[in-house]
């Protein structure tokens, strides 16, 4: 096997409408690293994650994923490699039931129910949301919600998480423990996100996204200290880079 | 607006009674779903006139309401919110259908107005008897149940998705309703021109929506079937209140209680 989990090759990409939404990327990320995808809103984020487990196929270029190049013959193996988180999780929890939605997954792989019983419920308790088994997934709370879609995408042991967001809409505290929850995975872990204070602590490295160009890519910490390149990728320095502002007021000149 | 949002949010409500434990809870639901469908044919199946030979069905939903611990005021109240159909349905009978067929000293009663009390008793009895399947049995169950009487898959799963996104399409379109109150005044700009802007946002969303949600279940390796995993143990205690029931209602449709019930207590009193 490659060490070389992800590999985008001058992936370009135009929506339909002529939006050119990624103009040229290329990057690879290794066995069990953690990557930050950060940039603006539109700078291709979203767009960029869809290729990477075959929901949007490339204009030019191409992506290959652990040992096989994305082609319509290799989507399924590359789907279950892929675990795709989606941005709102109401997208992604369509059954009638947690336990419908977890199992979902396993049961188009074909496993028989008795083995797919124990996915689920091992997934569910991955996440902590085993006693939401039996509810509907309308009447959860935002935090429930991405703790199940993330349950959802588990059960079907992917080697790499790709995750669109993960915290936008989560209270402090919801967020605090989902970062907890995926700090804890040994998955090799894609990252779409905003929130820089989490691409910190949870990713090694970042890759900084600009109307659908890499502006940079580097360990996250030389990154998040480079105010010029964040600046320019509209982005700002981490609250927890920054200094105190009420300790910095109050400093005697 | 506010009023359809809410209206819908109580449905939530049903899944909770849905949710008990009572012995007709426990019924399986193909059990309930059947029985509920024979009654509600022997209710139809009456003549137009009729009205005592309909009054001894109202033992199904009472021993239903009873035993499956549901709150009948709330059962009533949704009733009401759906009674204006049947009540426009059969309001022009009293006057089309003059011929009387009652007289109480001074007083005639027309065919019209008893064709109309039938409709009224049989919209109760019916609506009630499905309302009352969705709270003892549950919406996913009795889709469940559909399936497994062989109705084709594609109207399960419409039905399904529908239950399942219907409170969130509510919740966009009040979202949507909501931004355009915000932003007129006096009760101005609701021309053609912006409700059909409305729509045609709501539809796009739908839409987005829809295509969300397809990619989902591709990557979770949807092939064009969705596989439940519950599967329903049909027990002897389920063949006993399907049965049962059918028993009652042929007694009840073909054998006129109320009228022995008269002969009894007048045989009594000679
Ligand atoms: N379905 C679509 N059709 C046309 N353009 C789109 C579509 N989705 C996104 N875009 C455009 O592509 C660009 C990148 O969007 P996206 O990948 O969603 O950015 P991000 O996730 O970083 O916020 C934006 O300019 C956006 O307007
Ligand atoms: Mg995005």
């Amino acid at each position: 096997m490659s060490h070389h989990i992800v590999e985008v090759n001058d992936l370009r990409y135009n929506y339909p409408d002529g939006t050119e939404a990624i103009n040229g990327l290329s990057f690879t990320i290794k066995h069990g690293e953690s990557v930050a995808l950060v940039g603006a809103n539109g700078a291709g984020k979203s767009t960029l994650l869809l290729h990477l487990n075959g929901s949007l196929a490339p204009s030019s270029g191409s992506v290959r994923i652990g040992e096989y190049p994305l082609t319509p013959e290799t989507l399924n193996s590359v789907r279950r490699t892929v675990g795709m988180v989606f941005q709102d999780p109401d997208d992604q929890l369509f059954m009638p039931t947690v336990r419908d939605d977890v199992a979902f997954g396993p049961l188009n792989l074909g496993l028989p129910v008795n083995e797919v019983d124990e996915k689920v419920i091992t997934a569910l308790q991955t996440v902590d949301a085993l006693h939401l088994k039996n509810r509907p997934p309308y009447r959860l709370s935002g935090g429930e919600k991405r703790a199940v879609a993330i349950a959802t995408v588990l059960a079907m042991s992917p080697d790499i998480l790709v995750m669109d967001e993960p915290t936008a809409n989560l209270d402090p505290k919801t967020r605090r423990t989902l970062i907890r929850l995926l700090s804890s995975f040994t998955h090799t872990k894609i990252i779409a996100t905003h929130d820089l204070d989490m691409a910190l602590e949870l990713c090694h490295r970042t890759i900084v996204i600009h109307r659908g160009r890499i502006t940079a890519d580097g360990l996250t910490s030389d990154i998040f200290s480079n105010d010029q390149l964040l600046l320019e990728s509209h982005l700002e320095r981490p609250l927890s880079m920054q200094g105190c502002p009420i300790c910095n007021r109050k400093k005697p000149k | 607006m506010a009023k359809i949002h809410h209206a819908f949010f109580d449905v939530s409500y049903f899944e909770t009674l849905a949710g008990q434990n009572t012995p007709v809870h426990l019924v399986d639901p193909r059990a309930k779903v059947l029985t509920t469908l024979l009654f509600i044919l022997m209710v139809v199946s009456f003549d137009k006139y009729a009205i005592s030979g309909l009054l001894p069905f109202f033992v199904f939903p009472a021993v239903m309401i009873t035993i499956g611990d549901l709150p009948l005021s709330y059962l009533l109240k949704k009733l009401f919110l759906v009674a204006p159909f049947a009540f426009f349905i059969g309001i022009f009978n009293p006057f089309l259908d003059k011929q009387t067929v009652l007289q109480f000293g001074a007083f005639a009663i027309t065919g019209g107005w008893i064709s109309f009390t039938s409709i009224l008793l049989r919209f109760t009895l019916t609506v009630g008897a499905a309302l009352i399947l969705i709270a003892t049995t549950g919406f996913r169950e009795i889709c469940l149940a559909l399936e497994k009487f062989k109705i084709p898959r594609i109207f399960v799963l419409q039905l399904l998705f529908l239950y399942r996104y219907i409170f969130i399409l509510i919740e966009e379109a009040s979202r949507l309703v909501r931004a355009r109150r915000l932003r007129t005044f006096n009760g101005r700009g609701m021309t053609i021109h912006v409700a059909s802007s409305l729509i045609g946002h709501l539809l796009l969303r739908t839409i987005n929506r829809a295509r969300r949600i397809h990619l989902a279940m591709l990557c979770r390796g949807f092939d064009g079937e969705i596989r439940l995993m519950r599967d329903l143990k049909i027990q002897k205690g389920d063949y006993l209140f399907a049965g049962g029931w059918l028993l009652a209602f042929l007694i009840m449709r073909f054998i006129d209680i109320p009228a022995l019930f008269g002969d009894l207590v007048m045989g009594l009193y000679p």
